[in-house]
C-alpha cells in the first residue's frame, strides 16, 4: 500500500515503510481464489468458443436433436441449482457456528452434486451406446470436452467437499476451515454459473438448430 | 507521523470475513434462478415463440440475467470487496471472454464462408 507523505515543515523525521507490514494468515485468500476462478472462467470461455466454432460440424453423424433429452437436462439443472442453495444454507449455519447443521447441509449439497454427476454420466453412457462417441464428429468432440470439463470440476468439488467435511469433523469450525469452506462456496457457485452457459448455449440452442 | 502510519495500517483492514449474504438474499436468488431457468426451457420445449432466432436471442438474454443474479446473490459480488480488486479481475475476465468468444466465432465464420470448397458448401447448413 502507499502512504502519502506530506511536505514536512516542522523538521520532523520522515518515516518510510521499508518492508511490508505483517498480514494475518489467509488475509488475501479470497482475492487469490477469485483470480483462480477467473482463470478457470477463461478455460471455459475457450471451450465455449471451440464448441461455438465446431458445434455445427456433425460429419453426417448425430445432431443435438437426435441426442439431447431436455427433460433430463432440466432435472440435471435443478440438481445443481438445489446444491447451490443448500451450500448457501451451509454457509449461513457456519456463520452461526452450528457444526452439525453445517455438516448436514454440506452432506445434502454433496448428494445433489452426486446426483448431477450421476445423471450426466448416464447421459454420456447413453450417447456413447448410441455410437455418439467423442471421435464421431467435431460437434461431439467439442461437446464432450466442454461438458466433460464442467463435470470434472464438479467431481473435484465433491472430493473437496468430503475433504472439508472431514476437516470440520476433526477440527470444528475453526477460522482456517471457515476460510476453506468459503473458497469451496465460491467454487461451487461458480460452477453453477458456468452451467447456465452450458444448458443455454449447448443444450437449448442445440435443440433450436 | 508514527501514529499516522499506524492509523493507515489499521484503516487498511484485512477483510478475512466477507459478506456471506443472508437467508432472504439466498432464497431470493434461488427463486429468481428457478424462474430464469424454467422460462427458457419452457420456451424451447414448447416452441412458444415460433421463430427460432427470436427464441435463441431471448434465452441468451435470460442466461445473462441469471448469471448476474448468481453473481450478486450467491457469489456476493460487489464493487467494494477487496478494495474493488475482485470487480477489476471480473471486468478483465469479461473483456477476455468477450474477445475469445466473439473473435473465434467471427473469424471462423468468415473462414468457413470464404475457404470452404463449393461442393462441400451444400452440406453445410
Amino acid at each position: 500500500m502507499t502512504i502519502s507523505v506530506k511536505p514536512q515543515q516542522t523538521g520532523e523525521p520522515l518515516f518510510y515503510l521499508a518492508d511490508e507490514h505483517p498480514h494475518p494468515e489467509g488475509w488475501s485468500t479470497s482475492l487469490g481464489f477469485w483470480i483462480y476462478l477467473m482463470s478457470d472462467c477463461l478455460i471455459f470461455a475457450i471451450l465455449f468458443a471451440t464448441y461455438g466454432v465446431l458445434g455445427a460440424n456433425y460429419a453426417a453423424g448425430p445432431a443435438p436433436k437426435d441426442l439431447f433429452d431436455l427433460n433430463l437436462v432440466a432435472i440435471n439443472t435443478s440438481m445443481l441449482l438445489l446444491s447451490s442453495i443448500t451450500y448457501g444454507f451451509a454457509m449461513l449455519t457456519m456463520q452461526q457456528g452450528r457444526i452439525k447443521a453445517t455438516q448436514a447441509w454440506l452432506a445434502i449439497t454433496g448428494l445433489f452434486g452426486l446426483a448431477f454427476i450421476g445423471i450426466e454420466l448416464t447421459e454420456f453412457a447413453h450417447m456413447i451406446h448410441e455410437g455418439a462417441t467423442p471421435q464421431r464428429s467435431a460437434f461431439l468432440s467439442s461437446f464432450f470436452t466442454l461438458v466433460g470439463t464442467h463435470g470434472l470440476h464438479v467431481s473435484f468439488g465433491l472430493i473437496w467437499l468430503v475433504t472439508l467435511m472431514i476437516q470440520v469433523w476433526r477440527f470444528g469450525l475453526i477460522e482456517a476451515n471457515q476460510r476453506r469452506l468459503m473458497c469451496l462456496s465460491m467454487f461451487w457457485h461458480f460452477l453453477d454459473v458456468v452451467w447456465i452457459g452450458v444448458f443455454t448455449f449447448v443444450y437449448l440452442m442445440g435443440m433450436l438448430r | 507521523m508514527k501514529s499516522d502510519t499506524h492509523a493507515a495500517a489499521a484503516a487498511h483492514h484485512h477483510p478475512d470475513q466477507h459478506a456471506h449474504g443472508s437467508l432472504s438474499t439466498y432464497l431470493l436468488g434461488f427463486v429468481l434462478s428457478v424462474v430464469l431457468t424454467a422460462v427458457p426451457f419452457w420456451l424451447v420445449m414448447s416452441g412458444e415463440l415460433g421463430n427460432k432466432q427470436v427464441t435463441a436471442l431471448v434465452i441468451m438474454g435470460f442466461a445473462v440475467v441469471q448469471i448476474v443474479v448468481h453473481m450478486i446473490y450467491f457469489l456476493h459480488m460487489n464493487t467494494s470487496s477487496e478494495n474493488g480488486w475482485t470487480m477489476m479481475a471480473l471486468i478483465f475476465t469479461i473483456v477476455m471472454v468477450v474477445i475469445a468468444l466473439s473473435g473465434s466465432l467471427w473469424v471462423m465464420h468468415h473462414l468457413t464462408a470464404n475457404m470452404m470448397p463449393v461442393h462441400e458448401m451444400s452440406g453445410m447448413k
